[in-house]
């Protein structure tokens, strides 16, 4: 990879040794994908923020470089393990509070905007067309990509921290332009966003860097955030593409067969404890959607929302904070499903979701049985 | 295929795992020890070795266990690895480890217990020493 010379003194150590440790991060991604050059990025999202995943070395870490390190360009960040407001209702020790609010603090310090969200693209303008960021979530990162016309790799929590530290980013091939070599027929009739979650969850499997999907008709919002979450989950693949003409590439078909194989991979469980809705989070729209679905109708068992802080708070305005808390949903804000401390397999055997990240992420990682459905099912199912 | 990911020079004898290592998964923040025991280096400290296998898998988080290494002064010297994939690129950045990549033909002839030179600067960036 070729560095100008300003990054050449970085990398040798004379800007710093943040800016040295970041250059060397910056450098080592960019050789591993086999990028040429370093280009300016304009915004930055960060994983590694819950302190379930980071764990001790990472709050270390970040305790460390925070001292020095600050951010050079707009910086957002992922969800961390709990809501403050009402972390004291589900039974998490003080080490676990404290480190994670350690966490909160070393971002806080360098600059970092506390979003807490996994949907930068729902709750942040989206700049200009063609746009160059780095997003390390891997949901936002195929958002991003695929229906925001911005730009950024798959990045690492690494990665885009360096980004985020310098500016820049390595010039890797998804960034630039180029068909996707691989088609994927939607067969499926009558989707769901369940269905949408699946097929992105196919796509990460036998895709490499994009995917292209053809016979996918219009998708609402929820469809395309379980589109990108399902994919983000399964593979290394960061981009899809809608072409309907396929005759340049290999072609698979996506048809009940490769559903049903999805499905029962993911769905462990006939029926849940509690429901869990949003990995991604939900934005305004799925909240507003909810209330009005649910039509004064309460649900049989606890069902737990993640949402941004910034969604919670309009939607509290507009009243269906209140609607839902009197339907019996726990309304939360700063965290997700994916890896949450908040959902422990002593206390729950499985949980219902329409996520098929959350799924995944509740299997491997909380080590809870799931059962799937679609959010209709699941007012159909589980409220009265 | 040769690359230079993260660059230095440092001297030591090889660690060899024929296996891919896990880092969040099988080693010890702490102390370096696989604790995998279906792993061909199960039991053994990566400190202070070259340590070479095949490449990362698993969670990139795994970067910040190589991070949790160096810091409790358990990590190996080096990493030479086959394949590059960016977990252990990432760790051995933010750590400052030097990595390497190296041919298939390279990874063969390298066993544990060499004493080598590392040095990512050399044209030849692994000399065997004795």
């Amino acid at each position: 990879m070729e560095l100008t010379k300003e990054e050449e003194s970085a990398l040798k150590g004379e800007q710093g040794e943040i800016m040295e440790m970041a250059y060397r991060i910056l450098v080592a991604t960019g050789e591993a994908t086999d990028a040429e050059k370093l280009i300016p990025i304009e915004w930055a999202h960060l994983s590694g923020v819950n302190y379930n995943t980071i764990g001790d070395a990472g709050e270390e870490f970040l305790a460390s470089i925070s001292k020095d390190a600050r951010v050079k360009v707009k910086t957002s960040l992922n969800p961390m393990g709990f809501d403050i407001d009402n972390v004291s209702s589900y039974n998490l020790d003080d080490n676990f509070i404290s480190k994670q609010l350690s966490i909160k603090q070393s971002y806080e310090k360098m600059g970092v905007i506390p979003s807490f969200s996994c949907i930068p693209y729902e709750i942040f303008d989206i700049p200009q067309e063609g746009t160059q960021v780095s997003f390390a979530e891997s949901n936002a990162a195929i958002h991003a990509n695929s229906f925001d016309n911005l730009k950024t790799n798959k990045e690492s929590a690494f990665s885009a921290l360096a980004s985020a530290l310098t500016g820049k980013s390595p010039y890797s091939s998804l960034r630039k332009e180029e068909s996707s070599k691989l088609t994927i027929r939607m067969k499926v009739e009558n989707p769901s966003e369940l269905t949408y979650g699946m097929l992105g969850f196919f796509a990460g499997k036998v895709g490499n860097e994009s995917v292209n999907i053809s016979g996918i008709g219009k998708m609402d919002r929820r469809s395309c955030k379980s589109l990108c979450g399902g994919m983000g989950t399964s593979g290394t693949c960061a981009k899809f593409n809608f072409n309907e003409d396929d005759s340049e590439s290999e072609v698979v078909d996506f048809d009940e067969k490769e559903m049903n194989e999805v499905y029962d991979q993911l769905n462990t469980a006939e029926k849940g404890d509690l429901i869990t809705l949003g990995s991604p989070q939900l934005g305004l729209e799925e909240i507003s959607d909810l209330t009005t679905k649910l039509k004064g109708r309460s649900f049989k068992k606890r069902c737990m929302i993640f949402c941004p802080r910034a969604v919670k708070e309009q939607a509290t305005k507009l009243g269906h904070v209140g609607k839902l808390e009197k339907a019996g949903c726990e309304i939360l804000s700063d965290c997700c499903t994916c890896l949450t401390p908040l959902i422990k397999k002593d206390e729950v055997d499985a949980v219902t979701t329409n996520s098929i990240k959350g799924a995944y992420y509740l299997k491997n990682s909380n080590g809870v049985d799931v059962n799937l459905k679609s959010l209709s099912q699941i007012i159909e199912d589980e409220t009265k | 295929m040769r690359k230079i990911l993260v660059k230095g020079k440092t001297q030591g004898k090889i660690l060899k795992s024929e296996n891919p290592i896990n880092f969040l998964g099988s080693v010890d923040k702490k102390t370096s020890v696989i604790s995998d025991a279906h792993h061909d280096l199960f039991k053994k400290s990566l400190k202070n070795s070259i340590l070479v296998f095949p490449s990362g898998v698993g969670s990139s988080v795994g970067a910040y266990t190589i991070y949790s290494i160096k810091s409790n002064n358990s990590a190996p010297l080096a990493m030479v690895c086959q394949k590059v994939d960016l977990t252990v690129a990432t760790g051995c950045a933010l750590a400052n480890i030097p990595l390497i990549t190296v041919t298939d033909k390279e990874f063969s002839s390298l066993k544990t217990g060499m004493e080598v030179l590392l040095d990512t600067e050399s044209p030849n960036p692994i000399t065997f020493l004795e």
